[in-house]
């Protein structure tokens, strides 16, 4: 079985679904509404079958990976353009892996979560339903789908910007058709920002080419010929900020992200999601595999400027995320602070500070995606998504408040929870090479406590007010939505070995490549204790 | 009396002219004539089937030529890349071969355009002769008359097209220029709605045209003083050699660089293209927009290569400027276009900067990735204007943009595919746009020009903005109560936006085909 195209497979079946759920008879059905729901019905059951395919075939891929193995396993390489020497290879190491699986885990969350949010369901009150095509949004979830795990699974350069380029067509249209509020603008600055990245990106991509095309063999794009590629400092320190800077934008990291809160507060939820969860990781997983690796001598280069930007990162969102008065919009800026302290992590070049950081990713994709589907749910309830229009939701809704509270807590990295694992490696990796910096993102996580835990006093403690007084609790559909993320958060809060053994080795080669080694920290207990008396 | 006169004259022999190789031209031109004739003698009933059938006819034929020629080896075989026909006047080479069949098949595609003519769709008026407003043209369109001249037209139209980058010396090029630019400017002024602005646009693009012809011949004579010869092989043998006034070889270069310049629309010679394309009759407009650009690029390419290409340390900085300034004008004023055969037709300006910056590169990289380029664009402007002309309202196009909101929810198929056209003008991957970009780029970036390229992906990315925004405009908004809506096309209409819609798809996720051809094209360069 080791030559069966796990990857292939994996991405090609949403695609397929997707073409199944478009080719659906669209609109007037016959049987009027009645048999335009009952058709809706089907699209709905078709998107979460092929999602849940896809999970079924990416576990029992992961299954048979082996950490100790070769670099990049289940690989396959087909010429595809010999015009460029591109070719269709995919193949994946272990941060790879952990986050394509991440991706199809989310997957079926976000559709079972959002099962009524294309007819409108999360929008605020006071909006008009907006009568938009059901079908069409989800087909465009299932190529999001393809395409997300095709950027994680390239291990061809050209291949890797076509999704990662492409990507943005899909999430483009979910935020502008069917999110809410300025979801034009949002739609318009998300695509911008991201188009501006790329294209640099683009010509740094083009550059890497050429430059493997001299002396004599022809040019490629393959990953693995091109880390051993010998360019000298400065060009390295040109295509080293073509590629940060798209990657810095997609993360997003300060001063980048101010498309972030936009887009993410007019998304659906379950679009926020993949736009917060899996996306901005393309970022951050673009930056080690394609920064770091690539360009090994600029990365080192740049690492105090990166390191600043990350930790005016983690402090700026987080300030700001307390002062905002917009549920979504909050998380939103959680997101910039979080996504700051994963790039501080990958770029302190140590081993606990990158395995930390990737770790980050995976769980930061399931605490936010929690955060925002719940979120997602009480808005949908009271239609609104002003922190203010809430209060006491917990006396109502005991269950949503609960699982509200939990995936808050692994917001703010509770011992106990998934994310304090990651973010203590993140920390510790950091500290032991970058000690001011460490300590300054260690104020990042007071202040996550602070947004979080003020955030659920205002909306789910004090007197139950009139608006919410009649808010249902969460229902069947919804709970199997989120259930697992936050069994997921205990139990890789518990036990996160598994994970971190699928992302030691790859985490070791990234280091070997860059030529960095752990500093033996002088006062190991201190940098506990820090740590400790932080919290 | 005969005897004195044959003692005179020396003996003149009739010239060699090789047919076989010749053909696609040739029969073009010929059946450009025959449509002249049709027009003077068919009865007016008549005269459209028989134009459809010959003018649709004769391009496939001469496509089916073209690749005749092409294969047959002994013009190809062992590594020859072409050859010299008629008295050394016209290049029957390889690019020359993929520029015909390019403008060819985009010439056809534009063709199914002009012969839409249902629900009152006739992009022509019955009589161009006719003053706007006038009794007569009242009583062309009282009798339902239909124009039937732009056949014809059209047909000596790309026959000058494919003459222009086949042209061997520069007496030829000259000649094929003003056959391919007088139907132009005629057919310009020939819009049935919108008259006056039509006839406006036929001015302007006459008298900035026959301007630029004026530079394009004053060129010649200044290369013919320098070289004396108007061959190309000739001139490029006279720079080489350095001997003649080099006031004269740059003051030629300049001048005919203007002229050629002004064809394609390149900054700082571009304002005649918004103009032109908005007032053009649509079906007009995309033949532009393709065909010309393409033969007029290819006439450039050829010049620059051939003649100027020793000279390519002179040239080079001011095509830099002139990219540069075109990348940046049609990107930066794109974003503040209403109309959206405006926005087209700078969005086309910007396209062509891009373009040349591959030219700049000198390389066979550089002139194949310009002949991909060229071609996957052709293709997709052509669909995006024959969307344009199906997006109406009482009086006529629906042009501006406003007038397009919410199109996506009243007509999810075409404005499906405007937005494919448009994603594509963008760049973005698993498009022909992203791979023609990538290719240019390519061979800019290996020619040594990345600051070129740098401003060509910012250029880009301003460029997207106007994109963006008629998709937004399309898909995001309400649409207008009294908005236009979308006729139901006949067949021809169709087949050319959904040629237009395939050919990007394919040319982006499979493009190899027609990239290794235009790599075979180019990989000898032009023949000297």
């Amino acid at each position: 079985m080791s030559t069966f195209p796990w990857l292939t497979v994996a991405g090609a079946i949403p695609l397929a679904g997707a073409v199944v759920v478009a080719l659906t008879p669209g609109a007037p059905a016959p049987g009027g509404a009645a048999g335009q729901r009952s058709r809706d019905q089907l699209v709905k059951r078709v998107t979460l079958a092929s999602s849940l395919t896809t999970l079924a075939v990416i576990i029992a891929m992961a299954l048979r990976f082996s950490p100790g193995g070769p670099d990049f396993q289940f690989s396959q390489s087909v010429s595809w353009i010999p015009q460029f020497g591109v070719r269709y290879a995919v193949g994946v190491d272990g941060i790879a892996l952990v986050l394509i699986v991440m991706t199809a885990i989310l997957m079926p969350v976000v559709v079972l979560a959002s099962w009524n949010d294309a007819e409108g369901e999360s929008g605020p009150a006071g909006e008009a339903p907006p009568r938009r095509s059901v079908k069409t949004y989800f087909a465009l979830l299932l190529v999001l789908e393809t395409m997300m795990i095709g950027v994680f699974a390239a291990t061809d350069v050209f291949l890797f910007y076509v999704f990662f380029e492409a990507m943005l067509v899909p999430m483009y249209f979910m935020i502008g058709s069917y999110g809410v509020g300025q979801r034009q603008y949002a739609a318009v600055k998300f695509l911008l920002y991201s188009l501006l990245g790329g294209l640099l990106m683009l010509v740094a991509v083009i550059a890497l080419y050429v430059y493997s095309a001299r002396g004599g063999h022809p040019g490629t794009f393959a990953f693995s010929s091109l880390e051993h590629l010998n360019l000298s400092p400065v060009t390295q320190r040109w295509l080293f900020l073509g590629f940060f800077v798209a990657f810095a934008i997609k993360a997003p990291l300060w001063p980048f992200h101010t498309w972030l809160p936009d887009a993410a507060t007019a998304a659906q939820p379950g679009a926020a999601v993949l736009l917060v969860g899996v996306l901005d990781k393309v970022g951050t997983f673009g930056m080690i595999r394609y920064c770091l690796e690539l360009f090994p001598s600029a990365a080192h280069y740049f690492t105090p400027l990166v390191i600043a930007l990350a930790v005016i990162g983690i402090l700026y969102g987080a300030i700001v995320a307390i002062g905002q008065a917009d549920l979504k919009r909050l998380i939103a800026y959680t997101s910039v602070s979080h996504m700051g302290l994963i790039t501080l992590g990958i770029f302190a070049m140590t081993s606990q500070g990158q395995t930390g950081a990737t770790l980050y990713m995976v769980n930061h994709g399931f605490a936010t995606g929690a955060l925002f589907l719940i979120a997602g749910f009480m808005i949908a309830r009271r239609r609104s998504q002003l922190i203010a229009d809430y209060g006491g939701v917990q006396k109502v809704a005991p269950v949503l408040a609960g699982l509200f509270l939990i995936a808050g807590l692994a917001g703010l990295a509770l011992p106990g929870l998934s994310t304090f694992v990651s973010e203590f490696l993140v920390l510790v990796g950091t500290f032991t090479r970058y000690e001011l910096p460490a300590v300054l993102a260690t104020v990042g996580i007071i202040l996550a406590a602070i947004y979080i835990l003020w955030m659920y006093q205002r909306t789910m403690t004090g007197p139950v007010r009139d608006s919410v007084a009649s808010m249902p609790d969460l229902r069947a559909r919804e709970l199997w939505a989120v259930g697992p993320l936050i069994a997921l958060i205990v139990v890789l809060g518990v036990y996160p070995k598994p994970v971190l053994d699928v992302i030691n080795p790859a985490v070791h080669q990234t280091l070997v490549q860059l030529h960095s080694t752990d500093p033996v920290p002088p006062h190991p207990a201190t940098a506990v204790a820090q740590k400790g008396g932080a919290r | 009396m005969t005897g004195i006169l044959a003692a005179a004259a020396p003996a003149i022999s009739a010239p060699h002219i090789e047919y076989a190789q010749l053909s696609p031209l040739l029969l073009v031109f010929g059946l450009a004539v025959a449509g002249v004739l049709v027009e003077a003698f068919a009865p007016r009933a008549a005269r459209r089937g028989i134009h459809l059938v010959l003018t649709l006819g004769g391009l496939a034929a001469a496509f089916v030529l073209t690749i005749v020629v092409a294969s047959s080896s002994s013009l190809f075989g062992h590594g020859s890349p072409g050859r010299i026909d008629a008295v050394q006047t016209v290049a029957v080479d390889r690019p020359t071969l993929f520029i015909w069949g390019t403008i060819l098949v985009l010439a056809f595609l534009s063709v199914l355009l002009i012969a839409e003519s249902s629900h009152d769709m006739s992009p022509f008026v019955a009589q161009a002769a006719a003053v706007p407003g006038s009794p007569e043209e009242r009583e062309g369109l009282v009798a339902g008359a239909v124009h039937t001249e732009v056949y014809p037209l059209t047909l000596f139209a790309v026959g000058g097209m494919l003459l222009f980058p086949a042209a061997n010396d520069l007496l030829t090029m000259f000649v094929a220029l003003e056959v391919l630019s007088l139907p132009l400017y005629l057919m310009c002024g020939m819009a049935r709605r919108r008259r006056l602005l039509s006839q406006e646009a036929a001015m302007k693009y006459f008298l900035l045209g026959a301007y630029s012809s004026a530079f394009f011949l004053f060129g010649i004579a200044m290369l013919y003083g320098f070289s004396g010869s108007v061959r190309l092989s000739v001139i490029a043998a006279a720079a080489a050699s350095n001997t003649g006034s080099a006031t004269l070889l740059y003051a030629g270069i300049a001048l005919l660089g203007l002229g050629l310049l002004f064809k394609i629309g390149a900054a700082p010679f571009q304002s005649w293209k918004p103009d032109v394309y908005q007032g053009a009759p649509t079906p007009i407009t995309a033949l532009m927009a393709s065909c010309t650009l393409i033969a007029a690029f290819g006439a450039l390419l050829r010049i620059f290569y051939v003649a100027f290409g020793q000279l390519s340390w002179d040239w080079r900085p001011a095509m830099w400027a002139v990219a540069i300034l075109t990348m940046a004008v049609g990107a930066i004023i794109a974003v503040t276009q209403t109309d959206m055969k405006r926005l087209l037709a700078y969005s086309s300006i910007a396209q062509a900067g891009y373009v040349l910056t591959a030219v700049i590169a000198a390389s066979p990289a550089g002139l194949a990735a310009s002949l991909f380029y060229l071609a996957a664009y052709g293709v997709a402007v052509i669909g995006a204007f024959a969307v344009v002309t199906l997006v109406r309202d009482q009086t006529g196009e629906a042009a501006h943009m406003s007038r397009w909101a919410g199109l996506g929810r009243r007509s999810p198929l075409v404005a499906g595919a405007f937005a494919f056209f448009l994603i594509t003008f963008a760049g973005i991957p698993l498009t022909s746009g992203f791979t023609g970009k990538f290719a240019v780029f390519q061979a800019a970036i290996a020619g040594g020009a990345l600051p070129l390229v740098i401003v060509g992906v910012l250029s880009s990315a301003i460029l997207a903005f106007p994109y963006i925004r008629v998709i937004v405009l399309m898909f995001f908004s309400d649409p207008a109560p009294d908005g236009p809506a979308v006729v139901v096309p006949s067949v021809f209409t169709s087949a050319a936006v959904a040629v237009g819609v395939l050919a990007t798809l394919v040319l982006g996720v499979v493009p190899q085909p027609l990239l290794s051809l235009a790599n075979h094209a180019a990989n000898q360069l032009f023949v000297r």
